[in-house]
């Protein structure tokens, strides 16, 4: 058996994994980083960037039907056609630029990759394959995986988002198992690339980890693409011969959804399982590993990152707290302290929600105003054809701090910069209200919502 | 429209002044009659001040601890009609309160900068620290956030100059140069603390500092220290709670020890005395006035059950029941404040093995009630387990000596390990 020393021991080489091993080589660190499958993880591969390309894919797809069937635009073109083929080799394609300059970065800050997968020994010694690996630091980074559903297996027709998106072809119908933002994300792109499309949520509303105000404009475009919502139904079974998907409606009464796919898109879970975590015995936050303000799990120099470690299960995150890691290993005096992390549902239209909601805000226990200000009302909006949506501020009534922001329109992701610049900054609504934002842009909502929860928007 | 000035008035006791300790008012308010205007402590008591009119507060003669002469201007109220300041003597308020000199109310906006134009001057030295919620998270920019990490500072601890309190880089700075060494030391995980509360010493604290201060000045302390068996005491005092207590109120070991005082203070009247060490005169007192140390929110504080020699049983516990909720309460008046010829000091539970019990000048002794514990004890070769308690006293050695002491404590004992010695005549 082949031994390997080395400072830092780094399983898993998504985003939070990948990120800590190219600082960790930047500091100087002796670094080996083991992934089993591709470098990027589930975001690179099987997450974020895909789902996004094939979200591109299927709005430039619709946008051209919408033009060929007499667009207010003026444009006439002939009804489009899709080679569903090419659409995934042109996300694959990215996805290789985006996994080999990952690969480059980390040959660049000297980290040593490791391709296999790693079974713990103990907290310093990890096998892989022949060779075992002895390190100082362990930094657990396994991610998470899709929850299954007990009466849908994976496989065949039943499909996970890891299928939904390298798909040979689209489904006549399909249906979506969990309106939360992977389901609806998906949901949408299908029924945009042309399939009927069907979401069975067992809440009363889609998106149930956000306010009814903000996931109005989400519903009601899922009306006018024509979107079968199945509220408050929950999941009873799949008839393969017939190819129906049993679901309960809130009577008790059982419905039979005719369709040639069903996507399970109801969370993820931390990847706890198969790599002999039980070894070391860490003590556990629920299904997480649990971790403190240091990433530091139970046991001394192994430390645990990103969705492993629990809510919430956002590459972003897990970069921050890679990075934080290696600093810390480094010798440097760090803790994991953001304001806010942003959450976006790139649904259409797009969601984001960073810092404390109204809700939050009354839970906290502080009182706040609440102002939100209409994409109706902003040019740009109209420009981009999107009259639906808003932006919204949550601020103190009595130092009018800002504490939260939430958007829902087209485009509102690219504001969560503005939004976590404006929490982590400290930012009263005096500050955004007086700084001058450019004309015409959406971001002339942000400054409103905070001119107008200080009582004197322009524009309304 | 005139102005009512109210003076501080004489409290009695030949009193010169007093302290201001609390305003129940400030400038603009409406009061009425008979409304608390102010509280006021003498050398014991804590005096309300009542407002004798009706009117809108328009001056107040002073600062909570400021020590004000009897006579000297407290607060003016602006009343309907003439008031009973004459017009002539309206612009001159200062000269109205000449006795007691006023100190004008800080005016935070008035504070000059002390530095213009220097953008690297220490931010947030000259404020004076603002209270942050312990939960509340400090607000800091990632920056300044992750400079303080490096800096091994504690941003809860750092005033924040920033707008809604902010805390900038310079405010960090200006932490350091304030501060001693901040840097974290070691990995314990514990942050060292650098904050400091300033509590004025006024009012009441004033009071027993002084007093305590006196004591330990003046008198020559000695304290003696000695064991009493108190199972039989023990077994009276709950049979006759058990007996009487439903109808004549419960007994705690207090009046027992008020009653034992009596009695042995016959044989020992040196013990029962005031010392005038500046006449060089004892007064031995015949009454026994009983002063009971009792703990109030405020501080210490020493009712005095009077005529204890008068008093039944039952009659001194519900006195000293009496005494003590008023002292609690603030209640208690001057006169039940003062006057003691000998204290008894007791912290119940919390009474410990041995104290040394400081005299309530100028008295010659003090006696100080230990905790009742059970312990084994050797009666006639055997072991037995007795309920055993000590009794912590001091004396004056000025006037009282060693001896005397001892036998007085020892006729205590006698009496408590007897009781029934104490009701026989």
């Amino acid at each position: 058996m082949q031994i390997l020393n080395t400072t830092l021991l780094i399983i898993g080489g998504g985003p939070g994994g990948y990120v800590a091993a190219i600082r960790a080589g930047q500091l100087g660190i002796p670094t080996i980083l083991v992934e089993g499958q591709a470098l990027g993880g589930t975001c690179l591969n099987i997450g974020c960037i895909p789902s996004k390309a094939l979200i591109h894919v299927a709005e430039q797809f619709h946008q051209t039907q919408h033009h060929s069937q007499g667009s207010a635009l003026g444009i006439t073109v002939s009804a489009p056609s899709l080679d569903i083929g090419k659409s995934v080799e042109w996300k694959d394609g990215i996805v290789d630029r985006l996994t080999t300059g990952v690969a480059a970065l980390l040959k660049k800050h000297k980290v040593q990759v490791i391709h296999g997968w790693a079974k713990m020994v103990d907290g310093k010694t990890v096998d892989v394959g022949d060779t075992r690996i002895q390190c100082e630091h362990l930094l657990l980074a396994t991610g998470s995986k899709s929850v299954d559903l007990p009466m849908l297996p994976i496989g065949g027709p039943i499909i996970s988002s890891t299928e939904a998106l390298a798909p040979t072809s689209v489904p006549k119908h399909l249906v979506v198992v969990g309106g939360g933002y992977i389901g609806l994300e998906l949901g949408i792109a299908y029924r945009k690339l042309g399939a009927e499309v069907s979401v069975v949520e067992a809440q009363e509303r889609i998106l149930p980890a956000y306010d009814g105000e903000l996931t109005q404009p989400v519903h009601e475009a899922l009306k006018q693409l024509g979107v079968k919502l199945y509220l408050k139904h929950s999941v009873e079974g799949f008839d393969a011969q017939a190819s129906t998907l049993q679901v309960r409606d809130p009577n008790g009464e059982t419905l039979n959804l005719d369709t040639d796919r069903v996507l399970v898109a109801v969370g993820r879970k931390p990847n706890t399982q198969g790599w002999n975590l039980e070894a070391l015995d860490l003590a556990m936050n629920g299904s997480a590993v649990k971790i403190d303000n240091r990433c530091q799990t139970s046991m001394r120099n192994v430390w645990a990152i990103g969705d492993l470690s629990g809510e919430p299960m956002l590459a972003h995150r897990a970069m921050a707290q890679g990075e934080m890691v290696a600093e810390l290993i480094a010798g440097q005096h760090r803790e994991f302290n953001p304001t806010a992390i942003a959450a976006v549902c790139f649904t259409d239209p797009e969601l984001v929600v960073v810092g404390k909601t109204p809700d939050d805000a009354k839970a906290a226990g502080l009182d706040c105003i609440v102002s939100s200000f209409p994409f109706a009302a902003n040019g740009r909006a109209m420009t981009l054809e999107s009259k639906s949506g808003f932006v919204r501020v949550v601020a103190r009534r009595d130092n009018h701090l800002i504490v939260g922001w939430q958007a829902v329109g087209v485009g509102v992701s690219e504001l969560s910069t503005a939004f976590g610049q404006s929490l982590e900054m400290g930012a009263r609504l005096e500050d955004i209200a007086g700084t001058i934002h450019a004309h015409p842009t959406l971001g002339e909502a942000v400054q409103e919502a905070a001119l107008r929860a200080l009582g004197h928007a322009l524009h309304l | 429209m005139g102005t009512h000035v109210i003076k501080m008035p004489d409290i009695g006791e030949g009193i010169a002044e007093v302290e201001l300790s609390v305003w129940h008012v400030k400038v603009g308010d409406m009061v009425v009659e008979d409304q608390v205007l102010a509280d006021v402590m003498t050398d014991k008591a804590m005096v309300d001040i009542p407002s004798p009119v009706h009117g809108r507060v328009i001056a107040l003669g002073g600062e909570p601890g400021e020590v004000m002469a009897v006579g000297s201007e407290l607060i003016r109220i602006e009343v309907e009609g003439a008031g009973n300041l004459k017009e002539s003597a309206q612009p001159a308020p200062a000269a109205a309160t000449q006795a007691a000199p006023q100190t004008p109310k800080p005016t935070p906006v008035a504070t000059p900068e002390p530095v213009v134009e220097n953008t690297t001057a220490p931010r947030c030295a000259p404020q004076a620290p603002v209270a942050r919620d312990p939960e509340e998270r400090p607000l800091a920019s990632p920056a300044v956030r992750k400079h303080a990490l490096d800096l091994g500072i504690q941003l809860r601890l750092v005033q924040g100059s920033g707008p809604a309190g902010r805390i900038l880089h310079e405010d960090l700075e200006a932490y350091l140069a304030q501060g001693p060494s901040t840097q974290a030391k070691g990995g314990s995980g514990y942050a060292e603390r650098h904050d400091e509360q300033q509590i004025p010493v006024i009012g009441m604290r004033r009071k027993i500092a002084q007093r305590m201060q006196e004591a330990t000045q003046r008198a020559a302390h000695f304290s003696y220290v000695e064991e009493i068996d108190v199972t039989a005491l023990e077994e009276l005092r709950v049979h006759l709670n058990e007996k009487h207590g439903a109808s004549r109120g419960k007994l705690t070991l207090l009046p027992f020890l008020v009653r034992a005082l009596v009695v042995a203070l016959r044989d020992f009247p040196q013990m029962n005395a005031r010392y005038d060490d500046e006449a060089q005169v004892i007064h031995r007192s015949g009454a026994v006035h009983v002063g009971v140390a009792t703990q109030s929110d405020v501080g210490l504080m020493v009712p005095v059950v009077r005529h204890a020699e008068a008093r039944s049983l039952w009659d001194s516990a519900a006195e000293i029941s009496r005494l003590a909720t008023a002292a609690r309460n603030g209640k208690a008046s001057r006169d039940e404040l003062s006057g003691s010829t000998i204290t008894l000091t007791s912290l119940g539970a919390l009474g410990g093995i041995v104290s040394t019990p400081v005299l309530n000048l100028p008295e010659v002794a003090i006696v100080g009630v230990n905790k009742i514990v059970e312990r084994p004890m050797v009666i006639k070769g055997q072991i037995v387990i007795r309920k055993m308690m000590n009794l912590s006293s001091s004396f004056d050695h000025r006037v009282v000596d060693g001896m005397d002491a001892a036998q007085f404590i020892q006729a205590l004992r006698g009496l408590l390990e007897q009781p029934a010695t104490l009701f026989v005549e």
